[in-house]
């Protein structure tokens, strides 16, 4: 039998997984940017879970949003991304001190 | 039984393709498996009957945001492996972190089982209805009660897209252009003249 514990733990790992992402890949923003599609592919797997398990739609209304915000953030991020990379050359984010309009 | 069975397939896959995508030497094979790993998620969420937002998962995810992750990874000309230089050194910060965080989501957890959590029930104009399918259910919800929400996350996406675009938009000097109120203020007197010439004679412009 399925439980809500066994939800729960499986986003909790993924959860971490994707924070462990953003700290092993710090240079890398391309990484960083799935890292946290990770965690908030783990907070949708947990809001739809808790959803089914109480018999409450809203958490999957609620996920449907989550997942809208994602994908807005994930256009934008990738678009800042490319006119980074065009005005420097590179896609190094660990020494990012220069910004200029 | 076969759900069971399921569940962990499921539940595995999903955890070893998002290792894999952190650890990943190659940034088109990280891409490759956050695809594995929403598909997998896409998974649980069918297991336990919430067929919209699965699929939608499936579509929006796999459909746009990979294939765009996919896109800037394979357009961007970048030495992957000098990014990777921290890597090592970078590990005992994110693993001390990582223990913390499983640390707090256990004793978060677990706080369930001392009792004092109550999760409530289901508010009753939310309550999932038996007659309807999941999608039904979810499309009387959203454009009922939740229309303004819904209408808002639409706003949403036109000014990420639009903000997109004027990110990545750029002038370039070496194209003409039409300039379109330059053509339409151009009057046939301006432009053109109308001449008799004479036989042998040539005509002056």
């Amino acid at each position: 039998m399925i439980t809500i514990g066994h939800y729960v733990f499986v986003s909790s790992v993924l959860f971490v997984l994707g924070v462990l992402g953003i700290f092993l890949n710090r240079k890398n923003i391309i990484i960083i940017l799935m890292a946290i599609e990770l965690i908030l592919l783990s907070v949708n797997i947990n809001l739809v879970a808790f959803s089914a398990f109480l018999h409450d739609l809203v958490g999957q209304i609620f996920a449907m949003f989550v997942l809208t915000v994602a994908a807005g953030e994930a256009a934008i991020g990738l678009a800042i991304l490319v006119i980074y990379f065009r005005g420097r050359g590179t896609i190094a984010v660990d020494d990012v001190n220069r910004m200029k309009g | 039984m076969i759900q069971l069975l399921a569940f962990y397939l499921f539940a595995t896959l999903v955890i070893v393709s998002g290792l894999s995508t952190i650890l990943a030497r190659n940034p088109v094979h990280s891409v490759l498996w956050l695809i594995l790993a929403f598909f997998n998620a896409a998974g649980l969420m069918v297991l336990v009957g919430a067929e919209f937002i699965a699929m939608l998962l499936v579509i929006v995810y796999v459909g746009a945001v990979a294939v765009l992750f996919l896109f800037v990874v394979m357009m961007l000309d970048v030495d992957f492996a000098t990014l990777r230089a921290g890597f090592v050194q970078n590990a005992p910060l994110g693993l001390l972190i990582a223990v913390v965080l499983v640390a707090e989501l256990l004793l978060g957890t677990g706080a369930v089982h001392s009792g004092a959590l109550v999760l409530g029930t289901a508010d009753a104009a939310t309550a999932a209805p038996q007659n309807l399918s999941n999608t039904a259910a979810i499309g009387a919800l959203l454009y009922g009660r939740y229309l303004f929400l819904f209408e808002t996350a639409g706003i949403i996406l036109t000014v990420a897209m639009i903000g997109a675009i004027v990110l990545t938009h750029r002038k370039r000097g070496d194209v003409r252009s039409q300039n379109i109120s330059q053509q339409n203020a151009r009057r046939p007197q301006d432009a053109t003249v109308n001449l008799k010439p004479g036989v042998g004679q040539g005509v002056e412009l």
